[in-house]
């Protein structure tokens, strides 16, 4: 019965999608207000529809009814309710479900929050929006349904992929999806744009903080996922240059370039046109990594099952929609008007600078990541490109937006000054020049570019930090008087701050794990010790262990160093019974931004054990620098001037700003 | 600066850095993308030492050897031919004899692939889709290789992905 009620809420809501994508146009041709405001009210109908057929889902799941398939194969009595829960999405139709569920909710708070959006616009982006959505409505009633009976009910499910039976898959994909989903905000709005040929500044206002809210999510989904595979995947590795990450990392380059030529046109109403074109690439990459994930053309933990007609069918949703929403560019961008004039040196130019070097590196990834497929359907010939490929052509293009960086903030809109800028700068170069100098001695026979990257990093940090100490004049006017400044200054700026710094200590954590990392690999037996980075580790046993749905063999270590105990560490190897598939939990030791990470192998016949033990220096900085952008951003979405519709701060608080600025 | 001016420098430094970009593409293109080839195919086209390649095919029964430290030797073999394959570490959780492997890595002087890296990149089958598609090109496809362990019609499987570096 649940199952078949939410089957029939899903119908119920490409029904409700059909009238948005229909009704609301008609009425912005007629205008017609009884018509536009139909859109407001079906996207509100459709969002509880969809959350009703999830909530059925999620209902079967947890009740372990084995007579629908999608529980049968992916659920298990016995596997803990946690897993029974995130394992609504930790398979194909489940996680299409999902995708439209949060499409559904942003058009829902489109719906809610736009009230003071003109009718019109909101009418024409409600629809694109339900255009969208009908697609993919239509993609899981035909294709991939969740909700089929099995004609003979087993007793028991096949159970969860045991690498997905994990707190990481709570929340790496709804994060990632919110994010992804998140700029088909954007992109209605870009269309409803192009349909309504006319934009302007305050659109810009609408658009960005939607897109930031979609870049904030995407920024931790990424990270997270990242995380989860270094600790999950028991080789210790945090990024491969897999397809299936390059498909999140291209809407996240595409989606940074969007967030920065947004305040472009909302501060100087220009580069319309070129918003306009990236907020369509941006959720364009967006439906191009569902396909490469969820067509099956890459076998990768990702792709939950491999299915011609599912390919095929995205396939004709991405064309449909990205040469659809790129041929009404190519025809109604002209009659956009072009906007502000400024010169190649101001705040506006590095903005264009950082647009064309974050646009570029995503192109090479998108060469990179589908030039192998399109080689294999062309001539047959299979090849591999790997992390070589990305290090010689993502890097160096990286190197000069990352030198560039601490240069926008400080450059004036319209005409800047770079030789000032430059010497306000003084300091970050020095303290650069100083932290290569210092690395560089310090690991003296070592890596040349390890030192460089350093002095970049700290570049990068330094730089924010400059560019917040000038606007509050620290050292120049008392210290209580700065404080205050600091105080007075908007939200967005202090979030400009964090998430420039966040990317140079990223780029800190990035470098001295690739360089400095140490491992050991061995067999070990018990009270064998094993010696890494300065640490003593001492195999004390092994001891098999009952869980839930898997038996495991726990190996315990004591870590010492110098003759003292710091820590007890337990990596184990599960074996899942259902499956017969055995993972590899690896034990993990933070140390300040370090780790000690442990990892087995398998037994031999003499009692000795496969170890791999790793000192990860500073990796942790790898994930606070994304969480520190993210933070950067939610700060920035919380300044009362991107809140569309906030009043305006009374003059006198505008001047104070402006001063402060 | 007029107006076209500017334009003029805007597109001139759009030019200069994808120019440099697709310099960066072709060249990488050139060095850093690796074959993928079956033992067959291997012997066909003469690979010379030293040239990285993927290698792929079925771990041939009762060819798996342990050494001193981990170090472990196996044969890959496509029914055609055979190939013989060292490695030092710890192999992937899904590694088994009869079963589709990858390994990237290089040919040494006496013809023994040298692997750093085995690939552990399957589903339930263990069966790579890169290995099945050149088994089934070559005519050396066994139905039973694709037999899944529990048959239901609609069992869909769930592929796993580790690799061991």
């Amino acid at each position: 019965m649940i199952a078949e009620s939410g089957h029939y809420a899903l119908v119920l809501a490409l029904a409700l999608a059909l009238i948005q994508s229909i009704v609301p146009i008609v009425g912005a041709r007629w205008r017609d207000a009884a018509l536009m405001n139909v859109a407001r009210s079906t996207a509100l109908a459709q969002l509880l529809f969809v959350a009703a057929s999830f909530a059925a889902l999620v209902t079967l799941h947890v009740t372990s009814d084995f007579s629908v398939a999608n529980v049968f194969e992916n659920s298990h009595s016995l596997k803990p309710l946690l897993y029974k829960i995130t394992g609504v999405w930790g398979n194909h139709e489940g996680s299409m479900l999902l995708w439209v569920s949060i499409l559904a909710l942003f058009g829902g708070l489109v719906a809610a929050f736009g009230n003071n959006l003109p009718l019109s616009l909101r009418a024409h982006v409600l629809a694109v929006q339900a255009w969208v959505a009908s697609a993919f409505y239509l993609f899981i009633l035909i294709t991939s349904n969740p909700f089929l009976r099995i004609a003979n009910p087993p007793i028991e499910g096949r159970d969860l992929n045991p690498v997905l039976q994990d707190i990481g898959l709570a929340v790496h994909p709804p994060m990632l999806y919110l994010g992804y989903v998140g700029f088909s905000i954007s992109f209605s709005f870009a269309v409803a744009a192009l349909l309504e040929g006319r934009i302007d500044a305050a659109w810009a206002r609408w658009v960005r903080p939607w897109t930031l809210m979609a870049w904030i999510f995407l920024t931790l989904g990424i990270a997270m996922g990242s995380y989860w595979a270094y600790y999950e995947l028991g080789w210790g590795g945090w990024w491969f240059w897999d397809p299936v990450e390059n498909a999140s990392l291209m809407p996240w380059l595409a989606g940074t370039a969007l967030l920065h030529s947004a305040l472009v046109m909302e501060k100087r109403n220009a580069l319309k046109v070129w918003t306009v074109l990236l907020s369509i690439l941006t959720f364009s990459l967006s439906l191009l990594g569902t396909f490469l994930v969820r067509s099956g053309v890459l076998t990768s933990v990702h792709a939950f099952a491999t299915d011609p007609t599912r390919g095929v069918f995205i396939l004709l949703i991405l064309f449909v929609f990205i040469g659809g929403s790129l041929s009404l560019y190519a025809w109604r961008a002209p009659a956009l008007k072009q906007g502000g004039l400024f010169a190649p040196i101001s705040r506006e130019g590095a903005l264009v600078l950082n647009n064309l070097l974050l646009t570029t590196a995503c192109a090479t990834v998108f060469i990179g990541t589908l030039y192998p497929l399109a080689l294999e359907v062309l001539t047959g010939e299979k090849i591999s490109v790997g992390a070589p490929f990305f290090n010689f052509t993502f890097a160096p293009l990286f190197v000069p937006l990352l030198l560039a960086v601490p240069f926008g903030p400080l450059l004036a809109w319209k005409r800047g000054d770079l030789l000032g800028a430059a010497q306000r700068l003084m300091v970050a170069g020095i303290v650069a020049l100083v932290a290569i100098a210092v690395v560089f001695a310090w690991t003296y026979g070592g890596a040349t570019l390890a030192p460089l990257a350093i002095g970049l990093a700290a570049f990068v940090i330094m730089g924010a930090l400059c560019d917040l100490a000038e606007r509050i004049a620290l050292f120049r006017i008392p210290l209580s008087l700065s404080l205050r400044r600091a105080r007075g200054l908007p939200r967005a700026t202090w979030g400009t701050v964090f998430a420039h710094a966040g990317l140079g200590v990223a780029l800190i954590g990035i470098v001295c794990e690739t360089t400095w990392n140490s491992e050991y690999i061995g067999s070990m037996k018990p009270d064998d010790v094993a010696k890494v980075a300065g640490y003593e580790l001492r195999l004390d046993g092994l001891n098999p262990r009952q869980g839930p749905n898997f038996r495991e063999m726990v190996a315990q270590f004591t870590v010492t160093r110098d003759g003292e105990k710091v820590s007890v560490m337990t990596p184990s190897k599960r074996n899942f019974t259902t499956r017969g598939a055995s993972t590899t939990e690896a034990a993990l030791l933070t140390r300040g931004a370090s780790q000690l990470y442990i990892s087995l192998g398998d037994t031999s016949a003499d009692g000795a054990i496969a170890v791999r033990i790793y000192h990860k220096p500073l990796v942790l900085m790898i994930w606070w620098g994304p969480v520190l952008m993210a933070f950067g951003g939610m700060l920035s979405l919380s300044d009362r001037r991107l809140r569309v519709g906030a009043p305006k701060p009374a003059k006198a608080a505008a001047r104070a700003l402006q001063a402060a600025e | 600066m007029t107006r076209k001016q500017r334009r003029l420098t805007l597109i001139g430094c759009a030019l200069v850095v994808l120019a440099i970009a697709a310099g960066l593409v072709l060249n990488a293109l050139r060095d850093s993308i690796v074959f993928f080839s079956t033992p067959s195919m291997v012997a066909e086209k003469h690979l010379g030492p030293g040239k990285r390649f993927r290698l792929g095919g079925l771990v041939e029964q009762g060819s798996l050897k342990r050494g001193d430290n981990l170090a472990v030797t196996f044969t890959v073999g496509d029914g055609g031919a055979m190939l013989p394959v060292a490695y030092k570490g710890i192999l992937p959780d899904l590694f088994r004899e009869g079963q589709g492997v990858v390994a990237e890595g290089a040919l040494d002087a006496d013809g023994v692939f040298r692997a750093d890296t085995v690939l552990a990149k399957h589903d339930e089958t263990y069966m790579p889709k890169d290995v099945a598609d050149a088994l089934k090109k070559q005519g050396h496809w066994k139905d039973d290789y694709g037999a899944k362990p529990n048959s239901m019609p609609s069992a869909s499987a769930a592929p796993t992905q580790g690799a061991m570096r």
